[in-house]
């Protein structure tokens, strides 16, 4: 004989299943508000850029010409020299950053214990929330003479300044996700590691490095997209003078200080006004595929 | 030793069609077919690697976590469709799960087991407390934590945490539980207090035990299905499997453990 079907009483509709549906409307509007703020900055600054672009500029000027001179009688708008500052001091600031940021990560997630442990990262964590204006004022005052003694240049704003608080500025935030990164790493592994006989630096070096590759290397990214959109620290540093800089010991101007310094001496609307804007594309987009790419590194598929 | 059950002129609790697993364009285990009734408990063994584990994702839909797995076929518990149940929380509130190595979730082990009473809405501390109580004992974990019930579930031992997860599958009042491996990582005495503690909850409820361990089918399952790389071979009383009475030669040879 065929039985007949069970009832089914407990396929219901409750108060949790429709709490979980409006939470979860909720929280999709709290993404797509997200989105929306991005891509309202987005439309607002390419506006504004797009007309000097499509109306003024000439690409070869704008790449290949040194010449930025808004406010001439006959104005150039020549990116070449802030590209280069902006390029010059970011990659010093990688440079300063990277070795401060990955030894101390290494040292507060494998080496330390306990309370210094503590304290180290309390620390860190401080000085990540120094305001890049105070990084500037340090520039300014105290690594100004220090280069004009120690190198026994005329000035002591430029490259190597700028470079070096950028860097100094980059690396505590480096440092935390860094740690992070490393302390993402199972303690399995170090377990497994060290149960081979394997020295402290062995484990590091041979083991929790290698798993947590990715993640040190979207650090370093993320600090270099920190150091690129820097303004107030890289303005009072760097000298803030048009030049394609030759030696760390020239003056050089960057994009982002650019910007911030001409912005409010420009007519609304006007040919500055607008280039201004474009500075601004440019610099959106390299942090947009620096990001992109420290986000592509993070998920990789490629390797394991 | 098991009684094997009269189907014939029950409704089964668990009816399964043709049913076939993907991972991707890779199918993983093909045409499943045959019915779970109440008060049993059922067996499936094989070697790894033969679908079992991906089988039990299927029941409560938990396929829902691996976005490439998908599946054919019909499953039909407590006489719906598993796909056309509204609520898919309720479905899994009313399947329990117990995973190969235990889960004890980040509190208490009072907590782990209150949890899911607290979210169906139980307040009163009495109740709370004869629930866990009764979760613990039926699950034989009460005596070894009755006076630490507020350490950190984390903290027990392997063989502790799988019967505190088997304790917080009981909790949700499941009406059928599915155990995947549970004896992986837990000694031969705790495992034979889960058994036991299996035999009981047998009458309250259906029970799908998937297991490396052939003997422990034999010891408790009624009905037993034997999965051989994706492939549903058969199924039958667990007897007959284990007397040599069955369809299928490699059946035979797995039961008396010449491969696997």
């Amino acid at each position: 004989m065929t039985p007949k079907p069970l009832k089914n009483t407990s396929d219901t509709l409750d108060f949790a299943w429709y709490l979980d549906k409006a939470v979860e409307k909720l929280v999709f509007l709290g993404g797509i508000s997200g989105i929306i703020f991005i891509v309202g900055i987005f439309i607002f600054v390419f506006k504004e850029g797009l007309g000097f672009i499509i109306a003024n500029m000439d690409i070869a000027e704008f790449f290949g010409n040194p010449a930025w001179r808004p406010t001439s009688d006959e104005p150039t708008y020549g990116a070449l020299a802030l590209i280069a500052g902006t390029a010059s001091v970011t990659g010093l600031a990688v440079l300063t950053a990277v070795p401060f940021s990955i030894g101390s990560a290494i040292y507060i997630s494998e080496f330390s214990t306990g309370r210094t442990q503590e304290f180290l990262k309390i620390l860190i964590e401080l000085l990540a929330a120094i305001p890049s204006v105070v990084w500037g004022f340090i520039g300014l005052s105290i690594m100004n003479p220090l280069i004009i003694d120690l190198f026994n240049v005329p000035i002591g704003l430029n490259v190597l300044n700028a470079g070096v608080i950028l860097g100094l500025m980059a690396a505590p935030i480096m440092t935390t996700i860094a740690e992070d990164a490393l302390k993402a790493v199972p303690d399995q592994y170090r377990e497994a590691a060290e149960a081979l006989g394997a020295t402290k630096w062995q484990v590091t070096f041979n083991v929790v490095l290698p798993a947590a590759k990715k993640g040190l290397m979207s650090a370093v990214l993320l600090g270099v997209g920190r150091g690129f959109g820097e303004t107030m620290a890289v303005l009072m540093a760097s000298g803030h003078s048009i030049h394609l800089p030759t030696s760390p010991f020239d003056s050089v101007r960057a994009l982002t200080a650019t910007i911030a310094a001409e912005l409010g001496e420009t007519a609304i609307g006007s040919e500055h006004y607008r280039a201004l804007f474009t500075l601004g594309i440019l610099l959106f987009i390299v942090t947009f595929f620096i990001n992109l790419t420290a986000d592509i590194i993070v998920r990789g598929k490629g390797d394991r | 030793m098991v009684e094997s059950n009269e189907k014939s002129d029950k409704t089964p609790k668990l009816s399964i069609k043709d049913l076939s697993i993907f991972y991707g364009k890779e199918k993983v285990l093909s045409n499943v077919s045959f019915d779970i009734f109440e008060n049993e408990i059922f067996g499936i063994i094989g070697p790894a690697n033969s679908g079992k584990t991906s089988f039990l994702r299927i029941l409560n839909r938990m396929d829902t976590f691996v976005p490439e797995m998908r599946f054919e076929g019909e499953v039909v518990f407590d006489g719906k469709n598993i796909m056309e149940w509204r609520n898919l929380y309720a479905l899994r509130r009313s399947i329990g799960v117990v995973f190969p190595l235990p889960v004890g979730l980040p509190m208490s082990i009072y907590e782990n087991v209150a949890l899911s009473p607290r979210l169906r809405g139980i307040r009163s501390k009495g109740e709370l407390d004869s629930i866990v109580e009764r979760c613990l004992r039926r699950a034989a974990l009460w005596d070894e934590v009755k006076d630490r019930l507020n350490v950190l579930g984390s903290l027990l031992s392997g063989g502790q945490q799988q019967r505190l997860t088997i304790a917080r599958a009981l909790s949700q009042e499941p009406k059928m539980l599915l155990l995947d491996e549970f004896s992986i990582a837990v000694d031969p005495v705790t495992t034979m207090k889960i058994e036991d503690a299996l035999k009981d909850l047998r009458n309250e409820m259906t029970i799908i035990l998937v297991t490396n361990l052939v003997q422990q089918a034999r010891r408790l399952a009624n009905r037993t299905a034997f999965f051989l790389m994706g492939e549903f071979i058969e199924e039958g009383n667990t007897e007959d499997f284990f007397t040599g009475n069955v369809q299928d030669p490699r059946t035979r040879q797995y039961v008396q453990g010449r491969f696997g």
